[in-house]
């Protein structure tokens, strides 16, 4: 059965006919050619596939478009605006070599811009101490609400410092770690 | 020794040059490329792990509104050639192992191709199987040779005898599980047929290998076949040579009245059609003197293939060079089976090899009651044991000292179980780590002078995260004395000079040593000032002193771990590795590499496990929540440095490769750690909680 649907995408007004049973993520790679949310195991089980959804990250391959006719989406090609600026999120992972084969890159950009917003408004997490008090985006909160986002090429470590530096410009430098021995 | 090649672009921290695409999201992976009015295909896989289709009902499937078409070996085109198994997809009814090809549908959308799929109905003609895997097995047999070309068994000296006389014997089983690549971009290919040529985005390492491994198939000149792969999601060894799924693809777009075919593997799909890498069973001895000074070293290992297609991972290869001992043994055997074709996972050899025999030179060292550290210094070879070259550069020792100090080893309780923090016993551990050095023949590039003062520098290389559209224009910016903006770097294409696959760590040194010839090449037939159009091709250099060393990286790594007392959960605090692997083109890139491999490494120690169900040749756990490839809470604060060299024997680029030796010896490391934690020493990877709790 097909619908006809419209959504914000990226800040355009698109509309497009979907079968009942196609993915929001599908809808947008295969329906309307934005494919910078990526497919890694359409189970929800990975978060390549992470946008933000009315502002909050989704896995899109988890949800059914057709249930969110009207809604605004935001990919990582978006993120920055209509001008072609990057977010402060992604300057960070390009500073602190937060990637390798750049596939999940997308999914944890927008997961990472999800996940600050959700703390700022003190949403706790798994390991969060007091659930009471402002959340302290400490390196065990960071992982812990990443681990939604799989990197096989192992870029954890540096994904930790992109975010730490994109949450708190002021008490890092964006400067990666790299050198020779000591 | 060549002529080393001046670092000035060489040597520095750029950022990835496709970074800004990639954060985007808009760099293009094989299925995102957009073409017109493709066609979506979802296979069907056997249910059973031998025998053979008796019967197989297509019809309600065609009957779904939009599909186009469903094959079976019924219907399914004739290849040229059907001599390699994994490749004569729907060549016939016989089923070697559970998860292959049986039918494909295609439809109008992913979605109904999916449904339809679902709707095939399949009588069986059921064999006996055998998928399980044990080291007794009646059946092993040994190879002709392993994976990269050696030869299967080693013998010098007289191993018996000296484990007889040995005043220190350490004799053990150390096993490791099946492990699945898992790349983040499935296999994904998209295939058109225009006329009689044949063009393809794919997902692959080696762009050049897909037109060489499909033109034979199809009957057609590798000419007539074009590659395009810019981006590449990840691959670790799965994508180094099309499987099944791409030939399956182009089949189907024989069938597509001329559309496009698209096609991605699901996640649960790679578990049985992408490779994998084999469970070993290590049986290592070594027999040492009172002093700890190895006398002789065994390492026996017995290993899976799968019927239809051998695979021999080379895990005991890596014993023949590593330490000084008169007396040495090495020999694989395989069990073959009804089970998935095994293939190449990163590091193979040497990432399951270094895990029995780091754990097991850990465990001679406190049998000889010495520090691990000292252990391997005294059994630092002269030459390299195996073929009595020098090593070009050797520094193993370096390495571990290096690190000792940085990681503080002193802090390591000499008694295992000895320090207990909060209700977590903490350990320190190390190993050694190795890769040797590969570069590829084959290779051609070429240069071309804008007269703007721009080169553009072409060659069919692969990016899969290892950082090549980096590295090689700051290689291909040295080569040619110009600024780095000056170049524009193309690869990823057959349009390109032909070139090897990215594997065995080999791409850097032999892409890179190949640009570096094409660019003396140019400027001897051009001068320095070129004029505007100038262009030269060049293949890759030979090499002078091919054979006259040994070449292989080293490496110290050094794991800290925490198990919990009460619930044996492991967690990795702290890793370093420190490396010493010839020149380093780009410290920031090199850097995620190094820790990339390392972090694969936990997920080895830790997690990582197919788990076989011999009673339907079934990987039980085929996906991303059951077979647990490391999240982001489980890496802890993972760093890795490097010596500051350049191997004077590796060609003008004086690289060795750094792709694959993070991951090796890495599970040891943590192993080891966690026997220091708490006395218990796991020999069976991975490093689950209930092993913890005897």
């Amino acid at each position: 059965m097909d619908k006809r649907i419209s959504l914000l995408v990226d800040g355009e007004e698109r509309t497009l006919t979907v079968d009942t049973r196609t993915t929001l993520l599908d809808s947008l790679r295969d329906r309307l050619g934005v494919t910078s949310p990526k497919k890694g195991c359409d189970h929800g089980q990975c978060g390549a596939c992470t946008v933000l959804l009315g502002g909050r990250r989704v896995n899109s391959c988890l949800v059914l478009a057709v249930a969110h006719d009207g809604a605004e989406v935001v990919t990582a090609a978006g993120l920055g605006g209509g001008g072609g600026e990057l977010h402060p999120v992604q300057e960070a992972f390009l500073a602190r070599d937060a990637l390798q084969c750049g596939f999940c890159t997308p999914g944890q950009v927008c997961s990472a811009v999800g996940m600050l917003q959700e703390a700022a408004t003190g949403q706790p997490s798994h390991v969060t101490a007091d659930p009471g008090r402002a959340v302290e985006l400490d390196d065990a909160e960071i992982r812990e609400r990443m681990s939604g986002n799989l990197c096989r090429c192992g870029a954890y470590v540096n994904i930790v410092a992109a975010i730490r530096d994109a949450a708190d410009p002021g008490r890092t430098s964006g400067t990666a770690s790299a050198g020779a021995r000591p | 020794m060549a002529e080393l090649l001046a670092s000035k672009a060489m040597g520095t921290s750029l950022r990835r040059v496709d970074g800004v695409a990639k954060v985007r999201g808009t760099a293009p992976y094989a299925f995102d490329h957009p073409v017109e009015n493709p066609v979506y295909l979802f296979p069907v896989q056997a249910t059973i792990a031998r025998g053979t289709v008796s019967w197989i009902d297509t019809a309600e499937a065609e009957a779904v509104a939009g599909v186009i078409a469903v094959l079976t070996h019924l219907n399914a085109p004739r290849l040229a050639r059907s001599d390699d198994a994994e490749y004569a997809v729907l060549q016939g009814p016989g089923i070697g192992f559970r998860g292959q090809f049986i039918a494909a549908v295609l439809a109008e959308t992913g979605e109904i191709a999916c449904h339809a799929a679902g709707l095939v109905a399949v009588g069986y003609d059921i064999a006996v199987h055998d998928a399980s895997f044990t080291a007794g097995h009646p059946g092993q047999y040994t190879p002709g040779q392993v994976n990269g070309g050696a030869v299967p068994d080693t013998a010098a000296g007289d191993v018996e005898a000296a484990l007889a006389e040995a005043a220190v014997v350490l004799d053990q089983t150390y096993t490791t599980p099946a492990g699945h690549n898992n790349p983040m971009e499935p296999h994904s290919t998209v295939a058109a047929w225009e006329g009689d040529s044949l063009v393809l985005y794919d997902s692959t390492q080696g762009v050049h290998a897909v037109r060489q491994t499909l033109a034979p198939l199809f009957g057609i000149a590798p000419e007539n076949i074009q590659v395009a792969a810019p981006n590449v999601g990840g691959g670790f060894g799965s994508k180094g040579l099309p499987h099944a799924h791409v030939v399956l693809a182009v089949m189907a777009a024989q069938c597509s009245n001329g559309r496009p075919v698209k096609f991605a593997l699901t996640r649960q799909q790679m578990f049985s059609l992408a490779g994998y890498r084999t469970p070993t069973v290590q049986h290592v001895r070594l027999g040492a003197d009172g002093a700890g000074r190895l006398t002789a070293i065994s390492h026996e290992v017995v290993e899976l293939t799968s019927r239809i297609k051998e695979f021999a991972e080379q895990t005991a290869v890596p014993a023949r060079m590593m330490y000084a001992a008169p007396n040495r043994r090495t020999s694989h055997r395989l069990v073959p089976l009804d089970v998935p074709v095994p293939s190449w996972m990163r590091a193979p050899g040497e990432c399951p090899g270094m895990f029995g025999l780091e754990t097991a030179m850990d465990e001679l060292a406190e049998a000889c009651g010495l520090d691990p550290l000292e252990l391997r210094a005294r059994n630092e070879p002269d030459l390299d044991p195996e073929t009595g070259k020098p090593f070009s550069s050797r520094h193993l020792l370096e390495c571990f000292t290096t690190g000792a100090g940085r990681f503080g080893w002193d802090r390591r309780s000499a008694v295992p179980g000895g320090r207990l923090e909060d209700g977590w016993r903490v350990g320190i551990g190390a190993a050694s780590a190795t890769y040797p050095f590969y570069r590829n023949p084959g290779n051609a590039a070429r240069i071309a002078y804008g007269g703007d003062g721009t080169y553009t520098v072409q060659i069919g290389a692969a990016d899969l995260g290892t950082g090549s559209w980096t590295v090689l224009a700051q290689i291909a910016a040295d080569a040619l004395d110009c600024p780095l903006e000056a170049v524009r770097l193309e690869i990823g294409d057959t349009s390109l000079p032909v070139a090897s696959v990215a594997g065995g760590s080999s791409g850097t040194a032999s892409w890179g040593g190949t640009i570096i010839a094409a660019a003396d090449a140019f400027r001897k037939e051009h001068g320095d000032r070129p004029p505007a159009g100038a262009a030269t091709q060049a293949a890759a250099p030979e090499d002078p002193e091919a054979g006259r060393y040994a070449l292989h990286s080293f490496g110290a790594q050094f794991a800290e771990v925490r198990v919990h007392a009460d619930t044996g959960e492991l967690r990795v605090s702290r890793m370093l590795g420190v490396f010493s692997a010839g020149r380093i083109i780009n410290p920031r890139t090199a850097r995620s590499q190094f820790i990339g491999g390392m972090t694969m490494g936990i997920g080895m120690a830790l997690h990582e496990a197919g788990i076989m169900d011999p009673r339907f040749g079934l990987v039980v756990n085929h996906d991303l929540a059951d077979y647990h490839i490391p999240a982001n809470a489980d890496v802890g604060d993972v760093d890795a440095i490097w010596l500051e060299e350049v191997d004077l024997h590796a060609g003008a680029l004086g690289a060795r490769g750094i792709g694959e030796i993070g991951i090796t010896g890495a599970a040891a490391a943590i192993a080891n750690a966690a026997y220091n934690a708490t006395g218990i020493r796991i020999r069976e990877l991975p490093l689950t909680a209930e092993k913890f709790l005897s």
